[in-house]
């Protein structure tokens, strides 16, 4: 049919564009960091440089602020997977309004706006003399990050069959046991990917960041500053780092991706076989 | 609670319930009321807090009300922020759509790849790869005088229309997801059967997509009309004398004034909007807010 | 080693509901017994109340003589196979079977000696590293056997086990459980809706209906001599008539029904003041051309003759239009009739019983 042909191209073309839209952007900023020019940018094409590398390698006050981003987003990782997992066992096993509240309040501040997010967490903790700093970046990135993780966390927790647990505690596990042998490893791919997104978003997070670090420095934070005060193209040579780390981790999960699919076919597919190879002998000796 | 205590035992259960306790108190209810209450209290020097002057009002409130400046600023920051949201819908719908039912299924996933990139690059380099676009020597000046299509380069980082090009690349992701998962739900034999019944295609997406995406759509508008309005660093990185945003009023009362009360109330303000605006969404959508929960 | 089980007056309420309703039975050690009935009977769950996921609202149960209260289901002596099975996904197959062992601390050469040689109790020899994912239904069904098994119950609690598997592998199954139970010498206690399956597989069986026992009996006894209507109607087919009790006179009574007036037995516990009816199986009813004097009889037109194998199955209608079902063997004693021949349905006083809706009060700890 020939409309249907003329709008699937017209999709395909409108898909293309949004790529482009989407990914041009990134290649034009992380072409700069590869132009010999001041001001970053592509054209006029003056040479290919590596001094804005340099520059940014030599740059101590970057370090820092890296070194910054990577304790706190680990300290989230440690903060948010805990409480997120404990959270959604929690709202699990409870019904009624009381799981509507609950999840509320979890579900609030992701609602937030991270300023607000910030500007509460550092007066409340301002209250108990805390003063401004890494620590608090971490406490206010956990508040919404921690439901990042719940969601996930219950989200798999749906596909896990209850009587297994039961099954567990009948052949004499104690509860512990059975949290530890039966229920934590099915919710692993849920921790896992959790411990992740908690990672990568407390990397990238500003708003909160901005109001709570006092006078710590993070990357977001001295990119912003940078851009602010006079910027050069090594903050593009960051930007391009971090766009190709960003890339090779898509590819790697990509490829593990389909290599999990082929095994997860090929092994379905040989238990359907064996099944099938069962039956016959059953059915021949019953008649 | 029984439930809880049957199915773990007594002290997983208090671990648990310490854990969400922790988080849910400390990290969550308590900052937001203790925001609330100090929007009420006036800026004092450390000496003079829980003193005799330090008495409850609403003056922090009055100094945003009494002030036509920032009433202007939050009123634009509305709106604009409302722009976005539905440029956002309108560029996200399409794609949400043709990724849901029109391409291939082998080809999904790789291109969800590719649409995850630019979101996993994080939002400052997104908001400063558009500085440098939209800058009067950039690329897009030298793009379009090159083609012809103008014959001098256009001040882009002007007045509000940059501030909404960066928002609207920085934030239309978080419209394509829900979006997509929205459309995905649907049977797409309800869609065969409204062609089949001879439905043209925009009828079908008005009576049959379209309602059944309200999940998504509001989730959708909810958190990129949130994540605009209390955007601070694409209204910072492309703003100009003559745009300003909300959250960059909070900023100067917060850093600038060191006012932590009158930054308080103002912030508390900026809450008040997107909760207003989550319910709002929930009652024109019919939606939960379960379902806005990705 | 294996132990009795002892319920007394055993109720439970979910709110209003009342689930189990004052079940009285004791099971014998080492008896293969069943609690048999239609979903929602309750029988899931005194299974549940035995293995101590629910507590009695009332009543007590023991185990061995010993009470149960307040004793939670990793304490207890019972072994549960859940109606899914329940087998750990990510776990091999023998470490399933030896989970209960690890939690007690054993360690791994002795589980994995002990998995294999329930392997092969089991006749699953070889299958000890296999993923679950791996196993057809039948293999899974005698894993989690194994697994109960690992922990040497005193008790072993089946929660409609076969239900899932196709025809031909559950008659397999049912005879694997059964060698297994004669084999271990554990007490099994059975549930399920099929009474075939319960029938063929079990030293006695308990019949339940809306909470409560209505009979506990070896099996011959349940179908030759079903205590009321539910349990004569539950297994087995039957001719049923409503109508009157007209005189009693020792142990059978003259019925009167719109088909008739009968000479029947009476059922226990029946008076003319209990609402009864008459039930006749199609096996004890025969069709003659001309009725002895004096017996029961209800001329019929044929209406239907099906062939089912062993069993010849006829349907046939009386005066009234109601129909009638009659069973005879496939051993060319009688002849078939063909459809539309006017014949006469006989039946003899002692295989009509006259049995009460349902039993009053629940059996006492008897048969």
């Amino acid at each position: 049919m020939g409309a249907r042909k003329i709008s699937r191209l017209l999709f395909n073309i409108y898909v293309a564009v949004f790529l482009a839209y989407m990914l041009l952007p990134l290649v034009i900023m992380g072409g700069a960091a590869l132009n010999d020019s001041r001001f970053p940018s592509v054209y006029p094409w003056v040479g290919f440089t590596d001094r804005w590398f340099v520059e940014l390698w030599e740059d101590g006050r970057m370090w820092v602020a890296f070194r910054n981003t990577i304790g706190v987003a680990l300290a989230v990782v440690a903060m948010a997977v805990p409480i997120g997992t404990a959270a959604a066992i929690l709202i699990n096993s409870v019904g009624g309004t009381a799981r509507s509240a609950l999840y509320g309040f979890m579900i609030a501040p992701i609602l937030t706006p991270g300023a607000v997010i910030g500007i509460s967490t550092l007066l409340f903790w301002n209250k108990f003399s805390v003063p401004a700093g890494l620590h608090l970046s971490a406490i206010g990135q956990t508040s919404y990050i921690a439901a990042f993780v719940m969601l996930l966390v219950l989200a798999r927790l749906q596909s896990f069959d209850r009587a297994l647990e039961e099954a567990a505690l009948d052949l004499g596990a104690s509860h512990a046991q059975v949290v530890r042998r039966i229920l934590l490893p099915h919710l692993y791919p849920a921790i896992g990917a959790g411990a992740a997104i908690a990672f990568f978003q407390s990397v990238e997070n500003f708003n909160t960041t901005l109001f709570t670090r006092g006078t710590y420095d993070t990357l977001t934070v001295y990119v912003f500053s940078r851009v602010r005060s006079g910027i050069t193209p090594t903050i593009n040579a960051l930007a391009l780092i971090l766009v190709t780390i960003t890339i090779i981790g898509a590819l790697w999960y990509e490829i593990a991706r389909r290599r999990r699919q082929a095994h997860f076919d090929a092994s379905a597919a040989q238990a359907r076989r064996e099944e099938e190879a069962e039956a016959l002998p059953v059915a021949v000796a019953a008649q | 609670m029984s439930e809880l205590l049957r199915r773990y035992g007594a002290p997983l259960t208090a671990t648990f319930a310490a854990l969400t306790a922790f988080w849910l108190l400390a990290l969550v209810v308590l900052p937001y009321l203790y925001l609330f209450e100090n929007s009420f209290r006036p800026y004092l020097p450390v000496v003079d807090v829980g003193g005799p002057k330090d008495v409850y009002s609403l003056d922090n409130y009055l100094t945003f009300f009494e002030s036509p400046i920032h009433i202007k600023v939050f009123f634009w920051t509305i709106i604009y922020s409302s722009i976005v949201t539905v440029l956002c819908f309108a560029i996200a719908y399409p794609l949400a759509y043709y990724l849901s039912k029109v391409a291939k299924s082998a080809v999904v996933p790789t291109l969800f790849l590719l649409l995850l990139i630019p979101l996993w690059v994080s939002e400052i380099l997104r908001s400063f790869a558009w500085f440098i676009i939209l800058a009067l020597k950039g690329p897009l000046n030298y793009g379009l005088l090159g083609l012809g299509i103008i014959d001098q380069p256009v001040r882009w980082l002007s007045g509000f229309r940059s501030i909404i090009i960066g928002l609207v690349y920085t934030y239309v992701l978080f419209m394509l997801f829900p979006l997509y998962n929205a459309i995905q739900s649907l049977d797409t034999n309800q869609i065969e059967a409204a062609e089949d019944l001879g439905s043209p295609w925009w009828r079908t997406h008005w009576r049959v997509i379209l309602p059944h995406s309200k999940p998504g759509i509001a989730s959708g508008a909810v958190t990129v009309f949130m994540l605009s309005a209390g955007s601070i660093l694409v209204p910072t990185l492309l703003a100009s004398t003559t745009s300003r945003w909300f959250t960059e009023i909070i900023q100067q009362w917060m850093f600038e004034s060191q006012d932590w009360n009158t930054g308080s109330a103002y912030a508390f303000l900026l809450m008040l909007l997107c909760t207003v605006f989550v319910t709002v969404m929930m009652r024109v959508f019919r939606v939960s807010l379960a379902d806005i929960a990705k | 080693m294996s132990a009795g089980v002892e319920l007394a007056n055993v109720c439970a309420d979910f709110g209003n509901f009342r689930a189990v309703d004052r079940v009285n039975v004791t099971i014998k050690a080492g008896e293969f017994f069943s609690f048999l009935g239609p979903s929602g009977c309750g029988k899931t769950t005194i299974l549940r109340m035995v293995s101590g996921f629910i507590d009695p609202s009332e009543g007590e149960i023991k185990i061995g003589d010993q009470p149960m209260q307040g004793i939670r289901p990793n304490k207890r002596p019972t072994a549960l196979i859940f109606q899914n099975l329940a087998l750990f996904p990510l776990m091999p197959v023998w470490e399933n079977i030896s989970f209960g062992l690890e939690v007690r601390g054993v360690d791994k050469k002795t589980r994995r000696d002990k998995a294999e040689e329930l392997l092969r109790l089991v006749d699953l020899p070889g299958a000890a590293d296999k993923a679950i994912s791996q196993l057809s239904g039948g293999q899974k069904q005698r894993v989690a056997i194994a697994r109960a098994l690992a922990v040497e119950p005193k008790v072993m609690l089946l929660d409609e086990p076969l239900s899932a598997l196709d025809l031909k592998l559950r008659q397999h199954m049912r005879a694997e459980l059964r060698a297994i139970q004669k084999r271990t010498n554990v007490t099994f206690i059975y549930i399920t809706h099929d009474q075939g399956e319960a029938l063929a597989m079990s030293d006695r069986v308990g019949v339940m209906s809306q909470g409560k026992l209505q009979q506990v009996a070896v099996p011959q006894e349940i179908y030759n001599h079903p205590a009321n209507g539910f349990v004569a109607s539950f297994v087995g087919e039957n001719n049923i008539f409503t109508g009157q009790i007209e005189s009693m006179n020792g142990s059978t009574a003259l019925f009167r029904t719109n088909s008739g007036t009968f000479r029947a037995s009476l059922g226990p516990g029946v008076t003319t003041a209990t609402s009864a009816k008459l039930y006749v199986r199609p096996e004890q009813t025969r069709l003659v051309e001309a009725p002895p004097p004096g017996a029961n009889s209800i001329p019929v037109e044929v209406t239907d003759v099906a062939f089912e194998g062993n069993f010849i199955n006829i349907q046939a209608r009386n005066g009234d239009g109601r129909t009638l079902v009659v069973e005879t063997r496939n051993d060319g004693s009688t002849a078939v009739p063909p459809p539309g021949s006017r014949l006469t349905v006989v039946f003899d006083a002692e295989h009509a019983v006259i049995l009460a809706d349902e039993t009053a009060a629940s059996p006492g700890r008897a048969a």
